[in-house]
């Protein structure tokens, strides 16, 4: 075991692939020499050449058009978008592309190679263009797999997990916690489940449920909860598609109640669909409406991003309403 | 002085632009519309079997387009897309390929699979969407694909196989890299070619795709097929400036433009390009100039938008008979038995259309197969429910019902 920060993490992640597979490459705006703006690839093309480790140029469809061809061909695609506020030039290629691959060609061909990391979310007065959680766009999309990490430990584990999987994932790195989350992470290999929600904390009188950067400030809400003689049960989803009804629909039933958290804007968020599935589920079960506390329907703001994210003290109101109702 | 990328600046001190014009790209052509070697051209190395394996494409070809087309007319299927007045620049392009080698293609390019090998049973298949289809029902006639054959299945939206090819030949050229120099430490052994019309190139993704095959190294040969038309848009509304060579030459990389209807001149050039890409792993651009003779597909009218007089001015330029009369003039073609191997044919894909329009759809598995490598629990809780449903309501769902496991 180590202390790492999140980058150091996913470094680690990438440079076991990079060692494991003659022929995976890394490549993406920046991310050579330089290691990536956040400087997630550092060192990587010093031990891997320039070959396998490069700088794109600036074009995201290229990249994922790169990545969809070098993946099909067999190679370990590791793509990096910027900020996934720059995922949209790319989203033809990933969304009629990527995620179709396997299905149009009949198993003929298949991008199951390809891994696109990704920083998303706010937190770090980025505004409308550089705060951005656009996974409810992918979620939309059969074919894909959708990933978010919590801290540096999920990020190694689930990021091995999205690079072996034979599909193509977005690993959506929540960038505030770059360097704010540190812990101990194993220095070997060692993966971590995709499909598979995780019980960060058990109670028994509502469950919350979040994924990725939030799942911080759903911990700080339980704790308020705590104070205030209220049990939580906290879940992190950490994989959005395919996600996994079981786990919280059991957690439902137990509880009988359901907070849901995301940065992204409310309307069509992923929690639209997982609060019409659980009330689906657990119809007979729940004691209260499912709550959602999400970012609004506005772009990401600049001066008012306080305002404008689900914080811990929207969260706890949101659990004392489910509590009450 | 120099510019960022240490070529030397070449500095002037009169003011001028150079004019977008200002290229003007010839256009290889070897053979006339006799099928005779123009004086001072030099005809490619092309051995009797494969000069003859082209002729026999690019005719099968046509033939397999004329009965699909009134067979679309007929309501038999859906949809479909000619290769007519292509068929030398797309066939002789194949041929002067390895079998190893990725195909990247748009759609128009049925000569290049039959040329690889893809049975008419297997093109049959795929345009009735049959149970037997590779893609397993799920695109519309003419989006083939096969592993076995190295021909990447089609994909409709338009351009972005470019950019995939940019990728596919960077993995192919991966091998050969010696890991410590990054250098190439031997030829590369199976290239890629992208096929691509003029409209297509268009698209961001042909912008993305060659500036990175440029940069890179990518061993991939771009192949913009220019037959004059995208739909209804003519090509000079398309672009300005001398066609999609001249970008090629801005890109860095190196470009030839050829006689699209010179199947001899399109081999020469594409087996110059295969070379050039797998010695150096570097990309190349071909232009073919050729004429699209039919309607862009099925779905489209070209008496709305084109003459019948400019039609006309083409017709007589058949790629195939030019070839055919350089066949001739080789004494490598016997005509006697020509007709009756059309006769026999025409036949074989009558048949081949019969045989696989009866054949069962895909099955239901099929419906949530290849989304993911396993179904996803979502997908497979919607499956059975969907089963369910089907089960209780038969008559509604004919081709499926009776054959729920
Ligand atoms: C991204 C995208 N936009 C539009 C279309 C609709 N479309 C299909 S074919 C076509 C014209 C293509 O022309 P060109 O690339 O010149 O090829 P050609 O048909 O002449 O062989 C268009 C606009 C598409 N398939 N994909």
């Amino acid at each position: 075991m180590a202390k790492m920060n999140m980058l150091h993490a996913i470094n680690s992640a990438l440079d076991i692939t990079m060692a494991e597979h003659p022929q995976a490459c890394i490549f993406g705006e920046d991310v050579g020499y330089f290691g990536g703006v956040f400087r997630a690839t550092s060192g990587l093309q010093e031990k891997y050449g320039k070959h396998r480790v490069f700088n794109t140029p600036l074009t995201e469809q290229g990249i994922l058009g790169f990545a969809n061809g070098l993946a099909a061909f067999g190679a370990p695609a590791l793509a990096e978008i910027q900020f996934a506020d720059y995922i949209f030039p790319a989203f033809d290629q990933i969304v009629n592309e990527s995620a179709k691959f396997r299905y149009r060609s009949g198993n003929e061909f298949n991008v199951g190679n390809l891994t696109i990391r990704t920083p998303y979310g706010g937190g770090i007065a980025g505004g409308l263009y550089h705060s951005q959680s656009p996974e409810a766009y992918f979620a939309h999309t059969p074919g894909l797999k959708l990933v978010v990490p919590r801290n540096p430990y999920q990020a190694k584990g689930l990021l091995r997990s999205c690079i072996k999987d034979d599909n193509p994932v977005i690993f959506f790195e929540p960038k505030r916690l770059y360097r704010a989350s540190v812990g101990e992470v194993p220095e070997d290999d060692y993966s971590i489940p995709l499909g598979k929600a995780e019980i960060v904390r058990e109670g028994k009188d509502v469950t919350l449920l979040a994924w990725g950067a939030q799942m911080e400030i759903l911990e700080q809400a339980a704790d308020k909860a705590e104070s205030a003689g209220i049990s939580c049960e906290v879940i992190d989803l950490r994989t959005i598609l395919p996600w996994d009804v079981e786990t919280i629909a059991q957690s439902v039933m137990k509880t009988g109640r359901l907070v849901i958290s995301h940065e992204a804007p409310i309307t069509n968020g992923f929690g639209a669909e997982i609060a019409a599935t659980i009330q689906q589920e657990c119809f007979l079960h729940l004691e209260s409406p499912i709550l959602r506390v999400c970012g609004l329907d506005t772009p990401y703001p600049l001066a008012l991003e306080k305002e404008y994210v689900p914080d811990a003290l929207k969260i706890f109101a949101a659990i004392k309403k489910s509590v009450e109702f | 002085m120099t510019n960022p990328n240490n070529v030397s600046l070449n500095l002037s001190h009169a003011l001028e632009f150079i004019d977008g014009h200002a290229l003007n790209i010839p256009t290889i052509t070897l053979l006339d519309q006799n099928g005779n070697l123009i004086d001072g051209a030099h005809a490619p190395e092309l051995d009797k079997d494969t000069a003859l394996r082209i002729y026999d494409t690019m005719r099968f070809i046509r033939l397999l387009d004329e009965r699909m087309q009134a067979a679309q007319r007929q309501g038999r299927i859906s949809f479909y897309m000619q290769c007519l007045g292509e068929e030398a620049a797309v066939t002789a392009s194949a041929a002067a390929l390895k079998d190893d080698d990725m195909i990247m293609a748009q759609y128009r390019e049925q000569a290049a699979l039959a040329y690889r090998g893809f049975t008419l049973e297997q093109f049959m298949n795929q345009m009735f969407s049959n149970e037997k289809d590779l893609g397993k029902g799920r695109q519309m006639p003419i989006h083939y694909g096969s592993n076995e054959l190295n021909y990447l299945t089609i994909s409709s939206p338009l351009g972005t196989q470019i950019p995939q090819a940019t990728g596919y030949a960077y993995g192919q050229k991966l091998k050969h890299i010696d890991a410590k120099t990054g250098e190439l430490n031997s030829q590369i052994d199976a290239v890629t070619i992208c096929y691509f019309g003029e409209g297509a190139a268009s698209e961001g993704d042909f912008h993305a795709g060659l500036n990175m095959a440029a940069v890179h190294g990518s061993p991939v040969i771009f192949f913009a097929r220019n037959n004059g038309y995208a739909i209804s848009t003519p090509a000079d509304e398309q672009f300005k400036g001398d066609g999609i060579a001249a970008r090629g030459v801005g890109y860095g990389i190196k470009t030839i433009r050829v006689d699209g209807g010179d199947a001899l001149a399109v081999y020469a050039a594409t087996k110059l390009a295969r070379e050039i890409a797998s010695k150096n792993g570097e990309p190349v651009l071909i232009e073919s100039i050729a004429y699209r003779l039919g309607a862009h597909s099925t779905s489209d009218d070209p008496s709305g938008y084109r003459s019948k007089d400019e039609e006309a001015q083409f017709r007589d330029n058949c790629p195939i008979e030019r070839f055919k009369k350089w066949l001739l003039n080789q004494g490598w073609l016997d005509l006697s038995e020509d007709d009756a191997v059309k006769e026999k044919l025409r036949e074989d894909i009558l048949n081949a259309l019969k045989v696989a329009e009866k054949v069962a759809k895909p099955p239901l598995e099929d419906l949530i197969s290849d989304v993911y490598d396993t179904p996803i629990p979502a997908l497979q809780k919607q499956y059975e429910e969907l089963k369910e449903h089907i089960l209780q309501n038969p008559d509604a769902y004919p081709t499926t019902a009776g054959r729920i496991k």
